[in-house]
């Protein structure tokens, strides 16, 4: 019988990371695609870091930074009484720093296609800039945040490095399908390592086939 | 009868735009001028979409004021339909005016459908229609016809002529091509290196002849006339105006057209010429005369209460003697009908 666990939690890490990005990432992209402040190459630098970075070098600071006696971790701590690491919420904040690239740079590529004059015509319809933001910026970049959505909810679930320093190894916590595997193949279990493998191998496909054909229709449209 | 103002201050690289003027606030006041001279960043300082001194603050959503641009910057996600409601929706108290703009324009059998596919005269006419539905203070319009080709062009003038006629809102209309001017504008405005250099009504900026913006090919007066009689037999018809009565070639149907007649296409006679092929040729009496070019003069002339503008060699003015209040015959070559 297939131990299901660590999949279902990877799939709940991946959405729920996902679904913070989007409302997170969103107006950070369209800020890093309209601002001319000179911070924005900055900003934009950290952004692209975690692509860059081995996740084992995020994996430490965030262990630090998210643990009982770093800045964030100790704020957690004396609010809730719990601790950061080693948890699912802080799985959730390290997957959110290391998909933030996948998540914002798909939608910065959309809103910097968008016209300039199509806003300021929207403006000058009658609709404050934050409206004109919902009606018609978001609309116009729907394949942007298809990508963004895709590329955040996958690059979550093929997380390892990260999860593995700040997660650790806690069933129905912190034991995501990426760390299943690794310890499958630690005690030799091959069989139960080929089960979560596969079918990580058919979601991921899956996932990406379906992204192309959705693509590939808006293109024609 | 009550004006718009229009003060407007701002500094961008080296381009200083230093406008202080007031329009009427009925009708279309052509903005007219080379590129450069800043007509569309005028434009842009109304809507507030520039920030300038001297200007409004109300942000760009809470001015109603209407924007076309060149292009026609229809939202592509929505159809037509939505995006003409789009302003409407977003003010509160816009009557609905969807049916009756889409019969002025002729978007009705439009609204329908996607925005894509549409031609650039029927995509221009939605993004007018969409901004007469916000029901907005004033309209700006900013070369709207300068994207389309001479065919699509001439489809979407006449819509701009019933605007004119039956809409009520005060336009500025922002254009390079003096014809486009002459045919749509009640008033001009002249701007040159960010300033207003002559403002007026149409008639009387256009008999200027000191300003060199109003020369060249731009030179040139226009007539308000009315039809008279049209002659089957030669297909020609005349006009009546104060001062004249003049014959144009084909049947023109209006009651009422507004002639240009370019400072090219008049010469000065001091005597009538019994025997030219000229049909036209007008009694006038010689208003005003300024130095244009190195060999050219242009001659303001009156007849009745209206003004025409001719180009004439400085040596022939020399030549004839040619003075101010001098009784000349103008003869007229060529005469469009611009509305």
């Amino acid at each position: 019988m297939m131990d299901f666990g660590p999949l279902w939690l990877s799939l709940q890490l991946a959405f729920v990371t996902t679904v913070v990005l989007i409302i997170l990432g969103a107006p950070l992209a369209w800020w890093l695609s309209q601002s001319r402040s000179r911070l924005q190459p900055v900003v934009q630098a950290i952004v692209a870091m975690p692509i860059v970075l081995p996740p084992t070098v995020l994996g430490f600071y965030l262990l630090i930074v998210l643990g009982p006696n770093g800045a964030i971790g100790g704020w957690w701590v004396r609010l809730t009484g719990d601790a950061l690491t080693f948890s699912f919420t802080g799985l959730v904040i390290a997957s959110c720093i290391y998909s933030l690239p996948f998540a914002v740079q798909p939608m910065q590529n959309a809103f910097e296609s968008l016209s300039r004059k199509n806003l300021e015509a929207a403006w000058t319809l009658g609709a404050s800039k934050l409206d004109a933001f919902f009606s018609v910026a978001v609309p116009l970049s729907v394949r942007g945040f298809v990508s963004a959505i895709v590329l955040a909810f996958a690059h979550t679930l093929g997380e390892f490095g990260v999860v593995l320093m700040v997660g650790g190894n806690i069933p129905g916590e912190t034991r995501v399908v990426s760390i299943a595997i690794y310890d499958h193949v630690e005690t030799l279990d091959y069989a139960a390592a080929h089960q979560l493998s596969l079918t990580l191998i058919l979601f991921a496909f899956i996932t990406l086939f379906s992204m192309f054909i959705i693509n590939r229709r808006w293109q024609s449209r | 009868m009550s004006v718009v103002e229009l003060k407007h201050s701002l500094c961008k690289g080296d381009f200083n735009l230093d406008v202080d003027t007031r329009i009427p606030a009925t009708g279309v006041t052509g903005l007219f001028g080379e590129s450069g001279s800043g007509k569309t960043t005028l434009l842009r300082c109304i809507a507030g979409l520039e920030t300038s001194t001297g200007g409004a603050s109300l942000p760009v959503h809470r001015r109603r004021i209407g924007y076309v641009f060149q292009e026609p910057q229809l939202f592509a996600h929505l159809s037509v339909r939505k995006n003409i409601e789009f302003g409407m929706r977003r003010n509160p108290d816009a009557p609905d005016t969807l049916e009756k703009v889409s019969e002025l324009l002729e978007v009705n059998k439009l609204l329908g459908r996607s925005t894509v596919g549409l031609s650039g005269g029927e995509a221009q006419r939605i993004s007018i229609a969409r901004v007469l539905c916000q029901s907005p203070q004033l309209i700006l319009m900013d070369e709207p016809l300068s994207a389309l080709d001479e065919r699509r062009r001439n489809e979407v003038l006449p819509y701009l002529d019933r605007l004119h006629a039956e809409w009520s809102v005060p336009i500025i209309y922002v254009s390079h091509n003096i014809d486009e001017i002459c045919r749509l504008s009640d008033h001009l405005v002249v701007l040159d290196q960010g300033k207003v250099v002559a403002e007026g009504e149409l008639h009387e900026v256009l008999s200027r002849i000191d300003l060199p913006q109003l020369g060249g090919r731009n030179a040139g007066a226009v007539l308000d006339a009315t039809q008279a009689r049209y002659d089957s037999e030669f297909d020609l018809t005349l006009f009546e105006f104060s001062g004249g009565e003049i014959w144009v070639p084909g049947h023109h149907d209006a009651t009422s057209a507004r002639l240009r007649i370019s400072a090219s296409d008049i010469s000065l006679s001091r005597d009538r010429a019994e025997s030219s092929t000229i049909l036209n040729i007008l009694p006038v009496t010689i208003e005003a005369t300024a130095t244009e070019s190195g060999s050219t003069e242009l001659v303001r002339l009156s007849l009745g209460e209206n003004s025409l503008v001719a180009r004439i060699t400085r040596r022939s003015l020399q030549h004839l003697e040619l003075q101010v209040g001098d009784k000349v015959y103008a003869q007229i070559k060529s005469v469009t009908v611009r509305r």
